[in-house]
């Protein structure tokens, strides 16, 4: 009793102390608005302030209604309410990011489409969808399922009351500062870092909260030993924080300027962007979705980890050669020989965790092989791991040097990379999200297993369209650049290669189209789940999911 | 202490090298301990084993 009631004064002191910090941030922020230096500033502090004014009421309007106990949250139980709001937001953001890929997708091959307007202009779309799908959709899966798996892997409630929920609405507010600079045209230059200065120091203090939000939870464990999903987790917030940090080491013009400029110059700059850049790749998109493989996986298959040795040998060998491989982005460049070199020789040593891991997450189905035909959420998971192989497989090929002088630059690059964010992290997301929907929202099962297999199919489809349109493309696209004729001329215009391109433009906006269609059916699928509803044709035992 | 590009990259080849290859090995080894096995077979029905809602001791 007198720890309960300790704890409960320490819940208060920590509501009073938040609510007090965003209050200074409110008022710091209508300086901004009123004071900014540029619009983009001026802009952002409303935005800011109007999120810092609904935080102070959101935590009094908990404390209230906890108060009150008309809360659905039971303190005793596990901390699900906020995993639920990050899978309706991960929904929206995947939703969001795809759709704007369609777009730019279409502008490639209509270029009209930006209808000159600066905000629709490639140059500020491209960084919005690719934002938009990896830290938006990917970081919103990310956190929540990473809080769900370690409050069941660790039998034990996520640290914290206000925490979990400041990294959930913190990380909000950065995506939403970070979409609308890049539309408004503040940006850093710098691929997948483009948010400027704020936005980096507030991403710092949301990520740094949750961090600590992980180890109490770790901390406060009631199973002695920290199952390897975990690890994975872990290692992704960990190694992103150190990236972000370094990467956007930056010095803004003045504090009331949306405008920075970066720390480094020159090629140290082009090599600590590739370093922040392949490992946001290594890190975020692998580690990250790793550990959703080695808990929904098993989970789904009810099968054990085929290889629990396996699984530590991969995250120790993985995390060892990931953080060297950033070096292959930059073969043929001002960047010394040497590092280059060590760059592919990484990338190459590469291959056996990741087909390790690949090996190890496919396996674990052996005894229930017959679930890839009757589950078609387990089809989803395994065909993602597939994927992960494939990408995996692909990359390393790429890095080196003679490979890469041929398709570096061109849409081959483009295919790699949307094998593995379609392929692997899509679909080892809706996988997750397919069960965590029934799980949090205290369903028996799905809506409809059928528009799974439905979702299953058209996404598959379009990616395969996308991929192969993209090699095609790539290719044909490196091989005209290096192209010459016999007296030593280039062979074609570069505008020749451009227009050479077209068909394969369609073909790959046809494919983004067929994502976007299957990402709609399952948004769809899964808000009939959660409102409780059967599909009247499935109402029969014998197709509801086992749990 | 002014370390020139030279010493530093020079302890990074050595040293560095030894302490990560070192930790690396580490890892493997505490992998492939036979006396972890009871434990890492446990830990591989981790998730199977979690239908409760509420968090408590098993």
């Amino acid at each position: 009793m007198i720890s309960a009631q300790r704890s409960d004064y320490a819940v208060a002191v920590a509501e009073l102390a938040t609510a007090a910090a965003l209050v200074l941030a409110t008022v710091l922020s209508i300086f901004l608005a009123a004071g900014g230096d540029d619009p983009v500033m001026r802009f952002h502090g409303y935005i800011m302030a109007a999120a810092a004014g609904l935080g102070v009421f959101a935590v009094f309007n908990k404390r209230f209604n906890r108060r009150e106990g008309v809360s659905r949250d039971d303190p005793a139980g596990y901390n699900d309410e906020v995993i639920r709001a990050g899978v309706i937001a991960s929904m929206f953001w995947g939703i969001a990011g795809f759709a704007a890929g369609l777009y730019i997708a279409l502008e490639l091959a209509f270029p009209g489409l930006n209808f000159d307007l600066p905000w629709l202009n490639f140059g500020r779309l491209r960084p919005l969808h690719t934002s938009a799908v990896i830290f938006a959709f990917g970081g919103n899966v990310l956190i929540a399922t990473s809080f769900y798996v370690v409050q069941r892997t660790c039998k034990a409630r996520l640290a914290g009351e206000i925490a979990p929920w400041f990294v959930f609405w913190g990380y909000q507010l950065f995506l939403v500062l970070a979409a609308t600079g890049y539309l408004l045209g503040a940006t850093q230059s710098k691929e997948y870092a483009e948010p400027e200065w704020y936005a980096d120091l507030w991403l710092t203090i949301v990520w740094v909260v949750y961090l600590l939000v992980f180890l109490g939870t770790i901390w406060r464990r009631r199973e002695s030993h920290i199952f390897v999903a975990n690890w994975f987790y872990l290692a992704f917030i960990v190694t992103i924080a150190m990236l972000h940090i370094v990467n956007n080491l930056a010095v803004p013009v003045s504090l009331t300027s949306s405008k920075s400029y970066v720390l480094f110059a020159g090629v140290q700059d082009a090599m600590t962007q590739w370093w922040y850049g392949h490992n946001a790749v290594g890190f975020f998109l692998t580690a990250g979705f790793l550990g959703i493989m080695y808990y929904f996986v098993p989970k789904r298959a009810e099968r054990p980890i085929y290889s629990y040795r396996l699984s530590i040998i991969h995250f120790w060998a993985l995390i060892f050669l990931y953080i060297w491989a950033g070096p292959h982005h930059l073969h043929y460049t001002a960047l010394p020989d040497w590092a280059q070199t060590l760059g592919m020789t990484f990338s190459i040593m590469l291959w056996m965790p990741s087909w390790g891991g690949m090996i190890n997450g496919l396996m674990t189905l052996s005894g229930a092989w017959d679930k890839l035909r009757t589950d078609p959420v387990v089809r989803m998971l395994v065909v993602s791991v597939a994927f992960y192989g494939m990408s995996t497989f692909e990359g390393p090929l790429m890095s080196i040097k003679a490979v890469n002088s041929l398709s570096h630059y061109t849409d081959w690059t483009i295919g790699h990379v949307h094998s593995g964010a379609l392929g692997w992290v899509g679909f080892v997301s809706f996988g997750a999200l397919y069960c965590l929907v029934p799980w949090l929202w205290k369903r028996e099962g799905l809506y409809s297993l059928k528009l799974v297999g439905w979702h299953f199919w058209i996404s598959t489809l379009g990616i395969l369209l996308y991929i192969t349109a993209m090699w095609v493309s790539g290719i044909m696209q490196g091989l005209m650049w290096r192209a010459y004729d016999s007296f030593g001329f280039l062979e074609y215009s570069f505008v020749e290669s451009v227009e050479a391109m077209h068909p394969f433009y369609l073909v790959r906006a046809l494919g983004g189209a067929l994502y976007v269609a299957g990402a709609l059916i399952m948004a769809y699928n899964l808000w009939r789940t959660a409102r409780g509803d059967v599909r009247a044709s499935e109402m029969t035992p014998a197709v509801v999911p086992a749990q | 202490m002014n370390l020139t590009y030279a010493e530093v990259s020079h302890f990074a080849q050595t040293w560095g090298l030894v302490f990560l290859v070192a930790l690396f090995l580490g890892g493997v080894i505490y992998a492939l301990w036979p006396s972890n096995r009871t434990r890492f077979d446990r830990a591989s029905r981790l998730p199977l084993e979690d239908d409760d809602d509420t968090p408590k001791e098993r």
